[in-house]
């Protein structure tokens, strides 16, 4: 139960992350979530789109370095604690978590905290018994 | 085995008859020199040598030499050894270094250039049957005509392709089944990486050969070449000055380039104290033009760092073999007191796995110099975490360390963000302000 996210190497300078977005938009690519990492130089841009296959075509057409990494989703009740109590989860059972980041969306009482783990099956499988509610690409689709 | 010669009898002559052949043409060479050059007559009387003192081969090294400065203080005519009116083509270098420098022909000095390349042509396994594309510039550039005329001279279908328009390159390159390629070795991999993006393997193509120069490359280089484009690369040398490309190139050994040595001597000297330097030895590569007509250069230092080696080739040809030039003068940088070349860098990202293209900026800065490397990350080195890239900047830093000796700052920047080059590669930019 994993998501697809596509990882963008972006240069840091000015335009580079708009020439993206803007490509995705032409395409009618949406966004549900996105953060970037950054350096003096260059930026990892993550991305959770609506359509992740057409997104890599597009992108790779235009000569972006991109590349897709399977990353796990949990849903949560949008109250303080409930992600301190995701975390405590994974650090129980040992496992690192390389980021993270969340998003909320409009018509849900939910937010959704997006993993980069070693295992995902794992990972998943400490969340669901942990009582969270995993939560794959299908699920985020009908966002 | 077939041997694949052009002019056979000169190419495999025995060493001492070449030499002897060298000695009766320097003679004469140095004669119309000093007869029709005013400048180098000055320089050699300043020196006190007069031609009948020049008896030989063991007699070049009482010649002055000549630096490309001479050529510049010269510039138009001042080394124009017969009258105007004899000249039909002139070619010349790209400047980029200073003042052009312009080497007039005659239909001799042509004839004897385009045999040149005619030799490299067909020690590349060239004969009649093959179809040479030509993708050196046209024009000024002594790239584009020397290997069409030697193209001629072979009796290969010629494609004057000339430099850029990669679209067209590959469009004839496969519609007519070039089997031979003559262009700069950035650009052979840069059609290399082309041809792929289109989708060919390296087997599509009809290519079985490469003639690359007119900058220097690696031995890595030649690898990534020869894989991409499915062909054995060969190498070839020359200066505008003493013709053009052809007068030195590689046989199917690929150790060392064959000067030709009927036309051009060849010696290796201290490029601080210009004292001859014996076979072996690695210095300035120096050359003295033999029968040249309209513009003989006599000792003229190249700037290019190599070794000679007269060691037997089992090639059969008896001509002396230089060594891929080691860097110029020209290219050298000193950073932080240490000598670096171009090629040095290059050979690291090759061993690392990287494309060969990146981006080298020298400066200053609080009085110490810096040296930043740019260069393209390639999708399978592509990591979703910040931590993982910065590791590949600091392993790869670490490695040119190692062969430089010095702390370089390594960019890892998106692919196909370094600019291609379809001619020379400016793959160095020095920054700081050295001379006021």
């Amino acid at each position: 139960m994993s998501i697809r996210q596509l990882t963008v190497f972006v240069e840091n300078r000015r335009g580079c992350l708009a020439g993206i977005t803007d490509l995705l938009a032409k395409n009618s690519i949406d966004l549900r979530a996105l953060s970037i990492a950054d350096t003096k130089d260059f930026g990892i841009l993550r991305l959770i789109v609506s359509d992740s296959e057409k997104a890599l075509s597009v992108l790779r057409e235009s000569g972006v370095l991109v590349q897709i990494t399977e990353v796990i989703g949990v849903k949560l009740s949008d109250r303080p604690g409930e992600l301190s109590a995701v975390l405590a989860a994974l650090d129980r059972a040992g496992i690192n978590v390389e980021y993270l980041y969340a998003f909320l969306t409009r018509t849900e009482q939910n937010a959704y905290v997006v993993l980069r783990v070693e295992d995902n099956e794992i990972a998943t499988g400490i969340l669901a018994k942990a009582g969270f509610c995993p939560v794959g690409e299908e699920d985020l689709k009908a966002l | 085995m077939q041997r694949n010669y052009y002019q056979e009898q000169i190419e495999t002559m025995p060493p001492e008859q070449l030499r002897a052949l060298q000695s009766e043409k320097l003679v004469k060479q140095v004669k119309h020199v000093y007869d029709h050059v005013p400048y180098y007559r000055d320089l050699m009387d300043q020196k006190g040598v007069r031609p009948e003192d020049i008896h030989g081969v063991e007699d070049l090294h009482k010649l002055p030499f000549l630096t490309k400065n001479d050529l510049r203080d010269t510039y138009p005519y001042g080394m124009l050894a017969v009258p105007l009116a004899d000249c039909v083509r002139i070619q010349s270098t790209s400047g980029t270094t200073g003042k052009r420098v312009i080497a007039y022909y005659t239909q001799h000095d042509i004839d004897l250039w385009e045999d040149c390349c005619a030799r490299a042509i067909m020690a590349a396994g060239g004969t009649r049957e093959d179809v040479v594309q030509v993708c050196y510039g046209y024009g000024l550039f002594t790239g584009g005509p020397g290997l069409n005329g030697g193209s001629h001279k072979v009796g290969s279908l010629t494609l004057p392709m000339s430099s850029g328009n990669t679209e067209r390159q590959i469009q004839f390159m496969m519609d007519l089944k070039a089997t031979i390629l003559c262009c700069t070795p950035s650009y052979a991999a840069y059609l290399g990486e082309s041809l792929k993006e289109r989708g060919y393997k390296p087997q599509d193509n009809a290519l079985k050969a490469g003639i690359f120069g007119a900058e220097p490359w690696t031995e890595e280089m030649r690898r990534d070449i020869e894989k991409s484009l499915g062909i054995k690369a060969y190498d070839i040398y020359g200066l505008t000055e003493t013709s053009g490309p052809g007068v030195a190139f590689e046989c199917e050994e690929q150790k060392g380039m064959h000067i030709n040595e009927d036309h051009f001597i060849a010696e290796i000297i201290d490029p601080d104290t210009g004292e001859v330097l014996p076979e072996g030895s690695r210095g300035e590569l120096v050359f003295t033009s033999l029968d040249k007509e309209a513009f003989p250069l006599l000792r003229y230092r190249t700037r290019d760092i190599c070794v000679l080696s007269r060691k037997k080739c089992s090639c059969g040809r008896t001509h002396v073999r230089m060594s891929k030039p080691m860097g110029r003068s020209d290219d050298m940088m000193i950073i932080r007191g240490v000598n670096v070349f171009p090629s040095q860098i290059e050979t690291v990202l090759l061993n690392e796995g990287y494309a060969p293209n990146y981006r080298i900026e020298v400066d200053r800065v609080n009085n110490s110099d810096t040296l930043d490397v740019y260069v393209e990350l390639t999708p399978d080195q592509f990591s979703d975490t910040v931590s993982a890239i910065t590791a590949k900047e600091r392993a790869l830093a670490g490695a040119i360390k190692t062969m430089l000796g010095i702390n370089p700052v390594v960019h890892l920047v998106p692919p196909k963000s370094i600019e291609r080059s379809e001619g020379k590669a400016v793959r160095v930019v020095d920054k700081r302000k050295l001379h006021d």
